[in-house]
């Protein structure tokens, strides 16, 4: 028998609001635990209970971490969906179901190995109360899995006893259902199956944490203060990490008060409100929302972007529109967020694609927004920001200091000549601020869109007007030397692959597919709009540029064409955008078919 | 509007106030709305009434939405910042303004159209949120930058300077404010500076959130026959029911109202707000007994103005929330960041 190891994609379908979430993600964590890199995906409807729901785990040696398409293991435990959760394993995987009722004739294929387990059955008399037996089906599966894939049980029993830690009347049934089906798994079915994990050291000292978690401890590291939200999924878990995270870490020793202010706001428009508020007077404050939130929002951010007032915005993409996919990933906000609201205006835009990326973005748009006096908009999405990532490590580096930008105090009033807060003293575009209540005579002004001059004085000049949107552009030039650079990789090939956010997951299997087939292709993963010179240097240094991203008209490229003016011949557009995470076996056949049909050549071809 | 700047040199005998500031030094810029505009009232009584509060002039926080009554806090505490937001979101970013910093005076200054219309949802949350403010409707029944249209507060059956009746029922801030949980509510009118001057100081000293509806009547769009929130008809037919003069410790006021009953409520700092019942059974700490009142007599068309309920042991949202009572803005990396040693413990509790 050829055992391989730590190398496959297993599925559990159940039904949403059946207390799997638990036993799955405990699967994952033992994994994880074991030193093997797994990556997780929740694929779920909107909606509390009774629709189907779907995890999937890519358990991978490699290091691959994006999704592959089909699955080795189904753990198909939803009758509503068995039909296609049968059809969707691959030729020569498992199916494992609940045999308690047979598998119906049509469903059965001669090609998958069928393992059934009788979970009803087998607890039927273990556990009296239906719906305690319920819950314990999804633990028996688990303990079953165990058996089969020969995952370490002191991993699992020790996760339970952490778990429920406090309530130790759970810790034994728990454990006995997952001996239950470790057991059945040994005397009945021919555990283990070559499908196997094994400990490994490929973890190291990564952390498994989702996206918006970390965003919201980021934004406490950097030093946000108020907090105003909207719930939105998948949106949601930003606002409520950052809660919970200030609950503990920002507690005054003292007076046990609170160092933060949160709000949940009675809408979008609200919550932006608060934060253009807060930041107008001097306190770091974000918001997190979803597509939808943006478009309500853009009427606030141009007010913003005019009035140079900075604002930390989180936009965890999802798929559109309002009542569309609400729990599907997309990279579909891009335009929207980048030119959000009318008159002219343009966002700085951050595109986060690891946990800790979104950590260290947190900080630095709130570093960002003070320095630049204008909203920063960090692009996440639903892939990173509601599943558990492998992530390096969180860092703070005790030396930091927060930059908060040009601001002066009442010392820094009292020796200046003349306060002008949209004068341009250095050259950069950016003027000075103070905040309210500075100075008993000196530094206030009163701010609104753009019918003022340098002074904050109220004018419709036009040469007022547009000495201001030239300063503005002169704005977004400094802008361009202060966001995150590219990450570039470029060895010698002609062509290069440009991608942001989590479509950069899949990419090195992807590269490793396409290498395999003579395509190699140097790599940009963009960090930030808007692009800085190291973007252009990789466009002008290769003749064809592939852009791969998740929605269906190819935003980043259109960014790319309007902001920079390439020839649009010269960038390729790779787009998915059917919900789920764009797959590594996607963006190699997609690659590899225009390679073909356009008769580009390769190096097996050239070195022949 | 008129094209006279306003003099630099004031007259040396204007009588100084406790921090030394004469009224000028509470001013804004010269007002561009319509002569004898009934807003250009409102911020002149705001200038008096800080300026004999002796506060600051430069620790208020000034916001507003869109509308005539937007333009309005350009027009006094020139020494404050302000910011013109856009059209009915006034008490959002009036709200981050106050939880940044605590210790400033906010003054909200809104409209009808911006408030009763647009901005609904927003007044509606930020009554609810007890965000400590003044906010003050400049009230006129009429879009009067858009030339004219009748906004929700408009009655029905008033009519446009064309003779357009408003066919639709009038939403009443007041009682709305009642309904939702405001702590301080009161109406008053451009008018009668007598009474709205008390009525903003003791709004402004009061804790957590003051609502003032001030009936401001458009002399371009809103002041004609056939109108219900012109001079004319205003005068004639409001009803006040309790005036208010807020008086610090230390320095009794003489009063110059007709007495009816007086009654005085503690302020959170130990000042007290003289309250002048000119109706002996009004109770302007009965809510639900204020809302009865206040929508039978515009019933029966008559306006109740005065101060209509305050609760002098309110909280704000900073209570409600328990933060720390230094300003969120003031606070330092110190005090916010938690550090590297706590970041690697919550690394492991990821692991």
């Amino acid at each position: 028998m050829t055992v391989s190891y730590n190398d496959f994609v297993i599925r559990f379908a159940n039904v949403n609001g059946s207390g799997s979430a638990s036993a799955n993600g405990m699967f994952a964590k033992a994994l994880f635990r074991m030193g093997i890199p797994v990556a997780t995906r929740n694929i779920f409807p909107s909606n509390i209970q009774g629709l189907p729901t779907w995890f999937e785990v890519r358990v991978s040696e490699k290091d691959y971490l994006g999704r592959r398409e089909g699955v080795d293991i189904m753990v198909a435990m939803n009758a509503e969906t068995l039909v296609e959760d049968v059809a969707s394993v691959k030729p020569g995987g498992y199916l494992l179901y609940d045999n308690s009722k047979p598998l119906a004739k049509t469903l059965q294929r001669d090609d998958i190995n069928e393992i059934g387990i009788p979970l009803a059955t087998m607890l039927l008399p273990e556990f009296t109360d239906p719906k305690q037996r319920s819950l314990f089906k999804n633990i028996t599966y688990l303990g079953a899995l165990a058996g089969l894939l020969n995952i370490e049980f002191d991993v699992i029993t020790g996760m339970v006893s952490t778990q429920y830690k406090g309530k130790d009347a759970l810790i034994q049934p728990n454990i006995h259902a997952l001996e239950i089906g470790r057991n059945y798994a040994y005397e009945y079915l021919n555990a283990p199956l070559p499908l196997q994990v094994r400990r490994s050291d490929q973890v190291g000292e990564r952390i498994m944490v989702d996206g918006n978690a970390a965003a919201g401890l980021g934004s406490i590291y950097g030093g946000a203060t108020v907090c105003a939200w909207y719930p939105i999924t998948p949106s949601t878990s930003v606002a409520e990490a950052f809660e919970q995270h200030a609950n503990r870490l920002r507690i005054d020793k003292d007076s046990g008060q609170k160092k933060f202010a949160i709000i949940q706001a009675e809408d979008e428009l609200a919550a932006i409100g608060i934060v253009i508020g807060a930041g107008w007077n001097g306190a770091r404050s974000f918001t997190a929302t979803s597509g939808p939130g943006v478009s309500l929002m853009s009427e606030f951010l141009g007010l913003a972007y005019f009035a140079e007032i900075p604002a930390v915005l989180w936009d965890i993409q999802r798929s559109g529109p309002s009542t569309g996919m609400p729990t599907r990933t997309q990279q579909s906000d891009l335009i929207s967020a980048a030119y959000a609201s009318h008159g002219d205006t343009k966002h700085p835009v951050l595109f986060p694609s690891t946990p800790k990326e979104c950590f260290d973005f947190a900080a630095q748009a709130l570093d960002l927004a003070d320095r630049l006096q204008t909203p920063i908009i960090v692009l996440s999405d639903l892939e990173l920001g509601m599943n558990d990532n492998l992530s390096e490590p969180f860092e703070w580096d005790d030396e930091r200091r927060y930059d908060r930008g040009k601001v002066l105090d009442a010392d820094d009033l009292d020796r200046l000549e003349v306060f002008g807060r949209y004068l341009d003293v250095d050259g950069d575009g950016i003027g000075y601020r103070t905040y309210p209540g500075t100075h008993p005579d000196k530094g206030s002004f009163f701010t609104r869109g753009t019918s003022r001059d340098e002074f904050a004085a109220y004018t419709e000049s036009p040469e007022a007007y547009q000495r201001n949107m030239e300063r503005l552009e002169k704005k977004w030039e400094t802008t361009k030397t202060l966001v995150p650079g590219a990450e570039i990789a470029s060895g010698n090939s002609s062509v290069g692959v440009l991608y942001y956010g989590t479509t950069a997951l899949p990419m090195p299997e992807a590269q490793d597919l396409l290498a395999e087939e003579g395509i190699r292709l140097d790599t940009c993963r963009v960090r930030a709009f808007p692009f800085g010179q190291d973007v252009r240097e990789f466009i002008d240094g290769h003749d064809l540029v592939f852009v791969v991203e998740q929605n269906r008209d190819g935003q980043m490229r259109t960014l790319l064409i309007n902001e920079e003016d390439y020839n649009p011949a010269k960038l390729v557009s790779i787009t998915y955008y059917a919900g789920l995470s764009i797959s590594a076996d996607f963006i190699q056949q997609s690659i590899a078919d225009y390679y073909q049909a356009n008769k580009l050549p390769r190096l097996t071809e050239v070195q022949s | 509007m008129t094209f006279v700047a306003k003099p630099r040199v004031h007259h040396p005998k204007l009588p100084l106030n406790e921090i030394g500031l004469t009224r000028r030094d509470y001013e804004g810029s010269v007002s561009t709305l319509c002569a004898g505009c009934g807003h250009d009232s409102v911020s002149a009584a705001i200038v008096q009434a800080c300026a004999e509060l002796s506060l600051p002039p430069h620790r208020f926080a000034k916001v507003s939405g869109i509308g005539c009554s937007s333009k309005t806090p350009s027009y006094f505490l020139n020494k404050s910042h302000g910011i013109n937001t856009v059209h009915g979101r006034m008490p959002s970013v009036i709200t981050g303004a106050n939880l940044a910093n605590r210790d400033l005076y906010c003054v909200g200054v809104s409209g009808d159209g911006d408030s009763a219309s647009i901005g609904m949802g927003q007044f509606a949350h930020i009554v609810r949120r007890r965000i400590d403010m003044l906010y003050i409707v400049d009230n006129n029944g009429t879009y009067g930058l858009t030339k004219g249209q009748f906004s929700a507060t408009n009655d029905k059956g008033s009519t446009s300077k064309k003779g357009v009746p408003n066919l639709y029922e009038p939403i009443d801030l007041v009682s709305m404010a009642l309904q939702i949980g405001a702590s301080f509510v009161a109406r008053s009118f451009s008018g009668d500076k007598r009474q709205l001057v008390p009525l903003l100081k003791a709004g402004l000293k009061h804790r957590g959130m003051a609502f003032i509806d001030v009936i401001s009547p458009c002399v371009a769009f809103n002041n004609h026959q056939g109108s219900t929130k012109s001079y004319d008809h205003t005068r004639q037919h409001t009803e006040n029911v309790v005036n208010a003069d807020y008086i610090e410790e230390h320095d009794e006021i003489t009063a110059d109202y007709e007495p009816g009953t007086v009654e005085d409520v503690a302020m959170p700092d130990g000042s007290k707000l003289r309250l002048y019942k000119l109706d002996e059974n009004y109770d302007v700490h009965d809510r639900v007994g204020a809302l009865n009142y206040v929508q039978r007599r515009q019933e029966e068309g008559e306006v109740v103005t005065g101060l209509l309920y305050v609760d002098p042991d309110a909280s704000d949202c900073h209570e409600i929330l328990d933060t720390v009572h230094r300003p969120l803005n003031e606070l330092q990396e110190v005090d916010l960041c938690p550090g590297n040693d706590m970041l690697q413990t919550i690394n492991a509790s990821f692991r």
